[in-house]
Formats: C-alpha cells, sequence, structure tokens
C-alpha cells in the first residue's frame, strides 16, 4: 500500500465535507472543535491515507498539503 | 518537529499554489469558486506566467478576486469583462488575458459584450462560472437558472413561457467563428477537477499560438443561493444541472 499523509491548514477550513465524502480511504472527519472563523474543521482520523489527493482536489479553499511515499523508495520496499 | 517525524520519506505531491495570495476566501462554505480560483492559479504556476498574466474580475460574489490571485488584475463594471479583456489584451498582445465571470454577469447584463468579444475572436481567455443563481445579491433567478428552479425571484420556479429558458451560452458562442475552443467542465469530483484544470490549460496554451477565443464554462454550485448544504448542492448540481448543461467539449481546434 503507498503511504501518505495530509496536512491540514485548520484555520482555513469551512466545514464544507465535501473532502470527507471525495476520501477513498475514508481518512477525514470533521472534529468538534472550532476555528477562529467558527467552523467545524477537519483532521485525519486514521493513517490509512495515500496520499491520492481527491481531497485536495475538490476542497474550496485549499487547505491541504498533500504527502506521499516517492515512488523510488516503493522499489525498494518491494 | 512533529511535522517532519511523520512527513520523513514522504515528498509533497500537492500544495496550495504560490499564486494565491494568504488571503483566506470569503466564500460560503463548499463554494465551487474557491476551486475554480484555484485551479487557474495552479495553471499560472506551472506555467510559470505569473509575470505576464492579466486577470479581469466581475461583479457578483467573485468581485474580490484580485484579493486572491496574485497577478495583476483589473476589476471590470458588471458584465463588461470581456470589454476591458478585449482593452487590455489588445494594448498589451504579450500578456495573457483572461476574464473570471458569474453567469450573472457574463450572460445577463454582460450578455452583448460577451457575444461581440468572442466574434471578434479576441485573443483571450473566458472563464465562466455557471452556478443558476445570482450568488451575490440573494439568489436570484439567472438567465442560466433551470425550468422550475425555485430562486428569490421565482417563488414558484422558472416558468419558461414568463421567464424564457435556461441560456446555454457556451453553445450559443461556440458558433461564432471567432471563437477556437469551447469547453464545459465541472468542480464537483475529483475526476471532473482534473479535466477542467486541463482546459483551462489548453486556454492559456492557444492564448500562447494566437489562436483566438477560448471559452470555458466552468458548472459550480452556489450553496447557500440553492439553500442546500455543500454536499446536497453537489448532488442536485449532478442531478439537475448536468442534463441540461452537460459536460465536455463543445468546440475543438481543427474540428467545426
Ligand atoms: C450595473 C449593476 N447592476 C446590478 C448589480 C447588482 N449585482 C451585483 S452581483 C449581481 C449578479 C451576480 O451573479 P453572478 O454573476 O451569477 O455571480 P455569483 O454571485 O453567482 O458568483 C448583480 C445583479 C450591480 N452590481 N451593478
Ligand atoms: S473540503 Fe476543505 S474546507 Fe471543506 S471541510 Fe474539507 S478541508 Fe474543510
Ligand atoms: S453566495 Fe453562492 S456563489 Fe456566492 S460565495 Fe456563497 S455559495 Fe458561492
Amino acid at each position: 500500500m503507498i503511504k501518505g499523509t495530509v496536512k491540514i491548514a485548520t484555520e482555513l477550513c469551512k466545514g464544507c465535507e465535501l473532502c470527507i465524502a471525495a476520501c477513498p480511504q475514508d481518512c477525514l472527519t470533521l472534529t468538534n472543535n472550532i476555528n477562529l472563523k467558527g467552523y467545524k474543521f477537519v483532521e485525519l482520523k486514521n493513517d490509512t491515507c495515500t496520499g491520492c489527493t481527491n481531497c485536495a482536489l475538490v476542497c474550496p479553499d485549499a487547505v491541504f498539503t498533500v504527502y506521499r511515499q516517492p515512488k523510488a523508495s516503493l522499489k525498494k520496499a518491494v | 518537529m512533529e511535522d517532519n517525524l511523520v512527513l520523513e520519506g514522504l515528498e509533497v505531491v500537492y500544495h496550495k499554489p504560490d499564486t494565491l495570495t494568504e488571503a483566506p476566501f470569503h466564500y460560503c462554505p463548499g463554494c465551487g469558486h474557491g476551486v475554480a480560483h484555484r485551479l487557474i492559479m495552479e495553471v499560472v504556476e506551472e506555467m510559470g506566467i505569473e509575470e505576464q498574466t492579466i486577470g479581469i474580475a466581475p461583479v457578483g460574489c467573485s468581485v474580490f478576486a484580485y484579493h486572491y490571485m496574485k497577478i495583476d488584475m483589473q476589476e471590470a463594471a458588471h458584465g463588461r469583462a470581456c470589454a476591458v479583456a478585449t482593452g487590455v489584451k489588445r494594448l498589451l498582445p504579450e500578456k495573457y488575458v483572461f476574464t473570471y465571470q458569474g453567469d450573472g454577469d457574463l450572460a445577463a447584463i454582460g450578455t452583448a459584450e460577451t457575444i461581440h468579444t468572442v466574434n471578434r475572436g479576441e485573443n483571450l481567455a473566458i472563464f465562466f462560472i455557471n452556478n443558476a443563481i445570482y450568488g451575490m445579491t440573494g439568489g436570484q433567478m439567472a438567465p442560466t437558472s433551470l425550468c422550475h428552479q425555485v430562486t428569490s425571484t421565482s417563488p414558484y420556479g422558472r416558468e419558461e413561457k414568463a421567464m424564457g429558458f435556461p441560456l446555454k451560452m457556451t453553445e450559443l458562442v461556440a458558433h461564432l467563428p471567432g471563437a477556437y475552443y469551447v469547453t464545459r467542465q465541472a468542480v464537483h469530483t475529483p475526476n471532473a477537477v482534473r479535466k477542467c484544470k486541463k482546459a483551462i490549460r489548453n486556454a492559456f496554451e492557444y492564448q500562447k499560438e494566437n489562436k483566438g477565443t477560448c471559452f470555458v464554462e466552468i458548472v459550480s454550485n452556489c450553496p447557500s443561493g440553492w439553500r442546500l448544504t455543500p454536499l446536497d448542492s453537489q448532488k442536485w448540481l449532478e442531478e439537475n444541472m448536468l442534463p441540461m448543461y452537460k459536460l465536455g467539449d463543445i468546440k475543438l481546434p481543427g474540428k467545426d
């Protein structure tokens, strides 16, 4: 499995939940915490992220930075 | 640092483009304007043309586009973005020029400017955000609103006999000889976003080659104007907007 993760700029998140629906790995969840703008924001809930970038593609507020295991290191692992 | 621990050995595969400013978007949660802004600025960044690009902002919810796009921008009066873009491009033909306009801006008050700009084949890009409503002013009916769509000015639904049919501006301008590349895209799913970005890239590449007007419609949502949650608005878009506004290329170079 390709390993990835995301960094979430929680202060920019508006809790629209579009990323949650777009994530094929079901890694994202809306927390009950509230940011300075007054929105509930999204957090990673597990480590199954593959770095597919789907969340970043649909997020209207450019909240995500997405990281993924480089292809070269994948070969080494095999 | 905790971050580095988690991220050790991983590479960045997506980041917010540096061509967007730090200013948080003022758009409602889930609004497609944010995605459309980001895609245009990703393309500008990837082509390395941030110093040579001039955007024309509309009136509508995206009136403050110039706060977010880190390039030279000019605000135009409601509906006049295409006329302003024509002036800018003719004066500075070496620049990349684009307009960013909502459907109220482009297809209602700006209909004449839009049609004549495409008819002249001005060498610029028009990005047309169609959310089937006037978002900024409180969800009034737009020329693009669907038959039976309930808006604040069609409380019983749009009735075609009295209020006309949804205006397909994109099909309309595709008939004009000045139009070089005309396509309709959307930003409601990851795949749609990928395709939309490609279309935006095409529009800039054709402009580089002096090909004429490129017109990219982006079917978008307005959760606030539609009175829906962001997730429900995406569903509504798919079920109601897309049958009327079919996605795909409408005029491709070399094919008529
Ligand atoms: C000359 C003029 N007429 C009317 C208005 C009022 N007005 C502001 S925005 C707007 C429509 C915006 O709708 P749209 O272009 O679809 O953009 P959206 O807000 O949906 O993104 C109108 C009618 C105005 N600002 N100027
Ligand atoms: S799509 Fe973006 S703004 Fe919406 S909930 Fe996810 S991170 Fe937040
Ligand atoms: S009113 Fe509609 S178009 Fe305007 S920012 Fe809100 S969701 Fe977007």
